[in-house]
């Protein structure tokens, strides 16, 4: 316990300097203004901005790189409130019950509480990785193949349960996933499936081009056909901070989605982005009146957010102890740190303690300062985001399509989130929720290559999945959330719930 | 924020008197980087070219083209105009491995490209689990072969340097169908090494020395013809009774067909100063890099290196099973 009040007045120290919280502040302060830019989510933000970095010393700019994540992370929760266009996955859950809030008059409420949960489970988070880093470490290493595998078939029945409409539509759509999750290069073999000999799909279809398509594009093809919804809440903001009955009610879930996404983030598999779903799910399941979900409960901010931004920040747990990036920003990440000599690793800790420790303490700087930046200047990104429609439409579409084109500079990618902007707009037409879809792709890589892996290793055994204690423990809790969703007594409170 | 300025400032002063002289180069150049930003070859690309753009006295831009193993960065950068305005950096899998590994490859790394040098060479190293019962390599070399229907190889994806060179040494022990279990990337493979769900791998330096200072994996050889200073305890494969395994991760500057001989002397020389440039070169060595030698850096010696890793590895990856 002294020992890790030791290490933490440490990494104040270094992150207290002058230098490293104008750097800290620099980095929020960017990356919230990149990061609210719709459709442009953290990892285009810190692909963007990791540039201006390479001048810094490397614990300065690994602080400012921090400050950009959380920064971009949060300027996309705001975007989910208030366009309805989520960032990245993770920021899906929140357009659900943040968007309907906005829509209710309620969009500085669910911005205040967003970043109010962010900032508490933030707290918790730099605690939780100040005191459990190196221990837990080991409970990362218990996760094999099989593992992760079960894990994320226990993520998808628990997406296709908390689906808005029926059962059957959701888990279509988690299957499109899944099924255009495979197209590209064989893992195993380097042959090209589905590609049909067309050279741009052989690395298969981008998550930002696929998420930009059927959700910012698609969104303004909608708005283009009815003028009078339009989904940029341009209603009263209201005033930003949670009233005492808002704040009671928020203040469990926001425990409860710290504890969550904390456990999950710190899985070097990117198990941070189930956190939101899972909080979701929970709050749901949970709360008195289950059919105020989707309409704007404000549990349904609190939680998910406090779960994204806790596993946001555990995900740097294997990052610093392993070396190992858990998700696409982690990657970036360890980039940043090799371009500045420092080799991510379990030596980080023992051989640069002021880094490690002085990149913890800023992580809840950077927290604080979000909070200190975006309550008084939610009122300039809600300005941002209050332009005419005639303004904003080519706006958003140029945004979109220079972030899509920046992420590989492919020109082909541009079209391609214009065809599936077209798709996504047929989709809602059907009445089928993009937002499985979405979960289904970014899941369906990562099992099929832990499937695989599995099996090679099992030489081909199924047995495997149910021999490892972790791997059936996981699996029996997707196979018992499922029967539960479809007893009858039970699908038919679904039905009610979801049926406005 | 200050730097970048500083940066654009002086970017712009050593544009301006470039102009006058209306010879190569007089606009900026491109460097194509067929992978993510952040990767390896990122990292030496970016090193090496903000050195060369003082000696040509216009910024180089590094472009990341990522796909396909590099190879959609490589057929952009070696299909466009030879001007001398787009080079590309690429590696030992793009240049040597790739008309192997790539049937459909629409670029000829041996006949269809002006090579300019070698930036550095990266060495190779087998790993394995910490509890993996083979010692040394000798009884690493007699349990793969005894075993190889037990043993599992970890790779970090079809195309990639550990995938190449881990093939090489399959191909060599004579055990090409031994089990091979796929990574997207060489960090999730090194994270199922580390908790022991695989046996061993091949891979860079930079990316495996941590683990195996740390003692949560250990090396058997690396495979180049010394000691690396970063592992001096981990013997060479010749040291340790496999001398024929002799592969380098190496990155290196290559341009379309037809250069002028202007810009390619010129490129050549901004090449060589930057390697001899001690900032330039401190850096690399904390990579991990082995500096080109002096025959490496000419546009000759790395058509040659080019050629003899191709010829080396083109039999073993034509052959792999692809299951």
């Amino acid at each position: 316990m002294t020992e890790m009040f030791a290490n933490l007045s440490l990494g104040f120290g270094v992150a207290l300097t002058l230098k490293n919280i104008a750097l800290c502040f620099v980095g929020c302060l960017v990356g919230t203004l990149i990061g609210v830019l719709p459709g442009v989510g953290p990892i285009a933000t810190i692909a963007m901005l990791l540039p201006i970095t390479f001048g810094l010393d490397p614990v300065g700019a690994l602080i400012m790189l921090a400050g950009i994540y959380y920064g971009a992370q949060y300027g996309g929760s705001t975007t989910a409130i208030l366009v309805n266009i989520p960032g990245e996955a993770t920021a899906v859950v929140t357009t659900l019950d943040g968007h309907q809030m906005a829509k209710q008059g309620r969009a500085g409420v669910a911005l205040g509480t967003a970043a109010i949960g962010s900032f508490v489970a933030g707290c918790f988070a730099t605690l939780i990785i100040a005191a459990l880093g190196a221990p837990l470490t080991k409970l990362a290493l218990l996760f094999g193949p099989a593992e992760y595998f079960s894990l994320m078939v226990m993520g998808l029945c628990f997406a296709v349960v908390l689906a808005r409409g029926s059962i059957l539509k959701a888990f279509c759509m988690i299957m499109l996933g899944l099924l255009l999750s495979t197209v590209g290069t064989d893992l195993e073999t380097g042959q090209e499936r589905m590609t049909f000999g067309f050279p741009p799909l052989s690395d298969g279809i981008d998550f930002a081009v696929l998420a930009m398509g059927v959700f910012g594009f698609a969104e303004v093809l909608r708005n283009l056909e009815n003028p009078e919804t339009r989904d940029v809440v341009r209603t009263k903001i209201g005033r930003l901070l949670p009233s005492w009955e808002d704040i009671k009610q928020s203040i469990a879930p926001c425990l409860r989605g710290t504890f969550i996404g904390g456990t999950l983030g710190i899985l070097p598999g990117n198990g941070a982005v189930l956190g939101p779903f899972a909080s979701y799910t929970i709050e749901k399941k949970l709360a008195k009146d289950p059919s105020r979900f989707g309409r704007g409960a404000i549990e349904g901010v609190a939680g998910p957010e406090s779960a994204n931004n806790a596993g946001a920040q555990t995900a740097f747990i294997p990052l610093l102890t392993l070396g190992i990036p858990p998700n696409a920003v982690m990657a970036l990440m360890v980039g940043a740190m090799t371009i500045h000599g420092i080799i991510p690793g379990p030596q980080v800790m023992t051989k640069n303690p002021d880094l490690f420790w002085g990149m913890i303490a800023s992580m809840w700087i950077g927290n604080l300062m979000l909070l200190i930046i975006n309550l008084p200047l939610v009122g300039v990104w809600v300005k941002l985001l209050q332009v005419p429609y005639r303004l904003m439409f080519p706006a958003i579409l140029i945004f979109c399509s220079i972030g899509i084109y920046s992420v590989n500079n492919q020109p082909v990618d541009v079209a391609f989130t214009a065809l599936f902007g077209l798709f996504g707009y047929l989709l809602i037409k059907l009445g089928f929720e993009p937002a499985p879809m979405l979960l289904g792709f970014v899941l369906g890589k990562l099992m099929e290559e832990k499937l695989r892996q599995a099996l090679i290793i099992s030489r081909g055994s199924f047995m495997t999945f149910i021999e490892r204690p972790i791997s059936a423990g996981l699996l029996l809790v997707a196979v018992a959330i499922l029967v539960i969703a479809l007893l009858p007594s039970m699908s038919k409170k679904r039905d009610e719930v979801f049926t406005e | 924020m200050k730097t970048l300025a500083l940066g654009l400032a002086a970017a712009l002063a050593l544009a301006l008197p470039a102009q006058a002289q209306s010879k190569y180069p007089e606009r900026p150049i491109t460097m194509i980087v067929p992978f993510a930003a952040g990767g390896p070859t990122d990292i030496i690309a970016r090193i090496v070219s903000e050195n060369m753009s003082k000696t040509l006295g216009q910024q180089i831009v590094v472009e990341n083209v990522a796909g396909a193993g590099g190879t959609t960065g490589i057929t952009r950068a070696v299909t466009a105009a030879p001007d001398g305005y787009t080079i590309a950096m690429g590696h030992l899998g793009t240049f040597s491995a790739a008309p192997a590994t790539y049937p459909g490859l629409k670029y000829d790394p041996i006949n269809g490209m002006q090579t300019i040098g070698l930036a550095g060479g990266t060495p190779i190293l087998i790993v394995a689990k910490k509890a993996f019962a083979p010692k040394d390599l000798k009884e690493f070399v007699a349990y793969v072969k005894a075993n190889s229907d037990k043993v599992n190889e970890a790779h970090a994806g079809v195309g990639s340097v550990s995938w190449t060179t881990c093939t090489l040494l399959k191909g060599q022990l004579g055990v090409p169908k031994l089990n091979s279990v796929a990574y997207r990337g060489t960090g999730p493979a090194l994270n199922d090494l580390v908790s022991g769900q695989v046996d061993f791998m091949c891979d860079q330096i930079v990316s495996v020395a941590e683990q195996i200072k740390a003692g949560t994996i250990k090396a058997y050889a690396v495979a180049s013809a010394e000691r690396s200073p970063a592992l001096p305890d981990v013997p060479t494969t010749k040291e340790a009774g496999l001398p024929e395994y002799q592969i380098e991760a190496w990155n290196g500057i290559a341009a379309p067909k037809g250069l002028p001989k202007e810009a390619v002397d010129k490129l050549v020389d901004a090449l060589d100063k930057a390697l001899n440039d001690e900032t330039v070169k401190k850096r690399l060595l904390d990579l991990g890099t082995v500096l080109p030698t002096k025959e490496e850096r000419t546009p000759a010696g790395f058509a040659a290196l080019i050629k003899r890793d191709a010829d080396k590895l083109s039999p073993v990856l034509s052959a792999a099973p692809k299951q």
